[in-house]
């Protein structure tokens, strides 16, 4: 009989849990869910905007799903998430099915190696040979006698369409490792000492080591006036003719906002100017 | 009324009421089938959604192309499809996970069942146990942080993300399987079979190799097909640590595996991308069925001896 009392109070207290995810509604405020799903550069800037957000607007759940910019906008297309984010700007294709972009920022890809790597800039020509195997030792670009490990991201990546456009070496990269998101990409490069990598700018730590392009530092200011040549936007996309819901149409114009700049910025990335 | 028709007394003369029992069995014996009947047509769902969805890629890319074409280039502007490197990645890495997981975990399985002492097996079998419930992005962490370097290191290779370290991992993975199902089979051999052997004069290993092994093959047949499974099908573990490029097959070079090769594009493909990711997780379940018809051959075979 104990038992039987046991597990039946074991099943209500489950059951009570299910109850976890309600809570009260005040009047005037939106209630609802916004979901984003996408690009995983992204993840400081949607992060810090979706807890200030939440923080003025209790009763919205805010969500992110880091799967990659073109999940991201597969998931807008196909309708299972309220507003895609994509760290490229969309193609013709995508543009035809329906989709619209609006661009929150302007974020740098840095170029990373690791921080005991003695080379501190290179060329965009240089770092095009690099990832097309032309270039294949270190020593030729004025590092240590070691072979080049090249990282990259998987094809969908937002971050790799724009590396790719601009060094100009679309599908004919050879990479040595294709990882799924900035974090690993970072993260790789950490601990591989020949290693070299492209991420986010915003992502970009102090354990890893940012390379000048042409002699140019990255950081926000050589973004915004376009001296650092390696840039791309950031872009909520939505559907045409969908309207959004209430809660997810006041985390865009939130987004949208001038209040939201200050947040951007400390993310680290340049907000798009109206 | 018993099994053969003999008359048995009523199982609860108390209860007046006995075509209620009866209805009340016809109602759970329904349940029993409807749910046996579930789990038959999850399966048969699955592999027909599979055929169906992945014949048509193969048809338009055409199946020699498809099969045993070298490169995969699914996003490029002019796409090519050829498959070869994730089947011989998957073949090369699930064959060498075997080669190394299964002397081992046989030998550890024949070790704690016969030769260890009962505290020894019980703690070390506990642990085994522990290490079949780790789920594979564990292993898949632990490997790109630990191992992964550590091969970089010990081979003096560029890079540690290589075929050989997901054949490491693969090989840790399928040992708990390997080790549990072993060690049963081996504890159900009948302990006479092995008096016997030893009051014939056998040594002790003489009588665990040659007796009780044999004895127990089919357990053994078995747990190495399950290891195979597990093996063949891992995605997680093997994506965090093999590199991720479509290259053909190097102990030391970036591979991908069939696993992988899908779950790396399905979250954005479209199109005839995602219909040839399809196809490779058609010829992955082929390969598995091929797999399992060959082991329980082999199983089959050494019985009827």
């Amino acid at each position: 009989m104990k038992k039987k009392l046991f597990a039946l109070a074991m099943v209500a207290c489950l059951a009570v849990g299910c109850l976890a995810g309600c809570g009260s509604k005040t009047e005037d405020e939106v209630a609802g869910t916004v979901s984003t799903d996408g690009s995983t550069s992204m993840e400081k800037v949607i992060g810090s905007l979706g807890e200030a957000f939440q923080a003025e607007n209790e009763s919205i759940d805010f969500t992110y799903n880091p799967t990659g910019s073109g999940s991201g906008i597969s998931a807008i297309e196909k309708g299972t998430c309220d507003i895609g984010l994509s760290s490229r700007s969309l193609k013709d294709e995508e543009k035809e099915q329906g989709l619209e972009e609006t661009v929150l920022a302007y974020d740098g890809i840095a170029v990373i190696v690791n921080a005991d790597n003695k080379v501190e800039d290179l060329t965009i020509d240089q770092i095009a040979d690099i990832y097309t195997g032309k270039i294949k030792n270190w020593k030729e670009v004025g590092g240590v006698d070691a072979e080049i490990v090249v990282i990259g991201r998987e094809a969908g990546s937002g971050t790799r369409d724009g590396f790719e456009s601009i060094t100009g070496t679309e599908e004919t990269c050879k990479l040595r490792q294709e990882l799924t998101s900035t974090g690993d990409v970072i993260a790789t490069v950490k601990s591989n000492e020949n290693a070299i990598g492209y991420a986010s700018l915003a992502s970009v730590d102090d354990t890893v080591k940012a390379l000048t392009v042409g002699g140019v530092a990255p950081s926000a200011d050589t973004v915004l006036d376009g001296t650092y040549k390696i840039q791309r936007p950031f872009v909520l996309v939505t559907k045409e003719g969908t309207k959004l819901s209430d809660a997810a149409q006041a985390f865009y114009d939130y987004a949208m906002s001038d209040d939201a700049k200050s947040v951007i910025e400390k993310a680290g990335v340049v907000p798009a100017s109206k | 009324m018993g099994p053969r028709g003999e008359r048995w007394p009523k199982a609860r003369p108390h209860l007046r009421n006995v075509f209620m029992y009866k209805v009340i069995d016809r109602i759970m014996q329904g349940v029993f089938l409807f749910c046996g009947l579930v789990t038959v047509a999850c399966v048969l769902v699955i592999t027909v959604y599979l055929v169906v969805s992945g014949l048509p890629a193969i048809g338009e890319i055409g199946i020699i192309k498809f099969l045993f074409g070298k490169v995969w280039a699914s996003t490029a502007s002019n796409p090519t499809y050829g498959i070869l490197p994730f089947i011989l990645t998957s073949i090369y890495g699930t064959f060498g996970a075997i080669i190394l997981g299964v002397p081992i975990g046989f030998f550890t399985a024949v070790y704690l069942s016969k030769v260890a002492p009962l505290a020894v097996k019980k703690s070390v079998g506990f642990v085994v146990s522990l290490l079949a419930s780790i789920p594979s992005v564990v292993y898949g962490l632990v490997g790109m942080l630990v191992l992964v370097p550590a091969i970089r290191k010990a081979f003096n290779l560029a890079d540690g993300a290589t075929l050989f370290a997901a054949i490491i991992v693969l090989a840790i993975m399928i040992l708990p399987s390997i080790i549990n199902v072993s060690m049963t089979s081996l504890d159900a051999v009948p302990r006479k079979y092995e008096e016997g052997s030893l009051a014939l004069g056998a040594t002790e290993l003489e009588t665990y190799l040659r007796v009780s092994v044999p004895a127990a093959r089919s357990g053994i047949v078995a747990s190495i097909v399950l290891g195979t499974g597990r093996a063949i099908g891992e995605a997680m573990a093997v994506m965090m640590v093999s590199g991720n490029v479509p290259n053909m097959p190097e102990l030391f070079g970036s591979v991908r595996f069939l696993t992988t090769a899908v779950a790396s594009e399905m979250s954005y493909s479209s199109g005839l991308q995602q219909q040839a990711l399809f196809s490779i997780a058609l010829v992955l379940f082929v390969f598995i069925m091929l797999i399992n018809m060959l082991l329980r051959k082999v199983m089959s075979g050494g019985e009827s001896k």
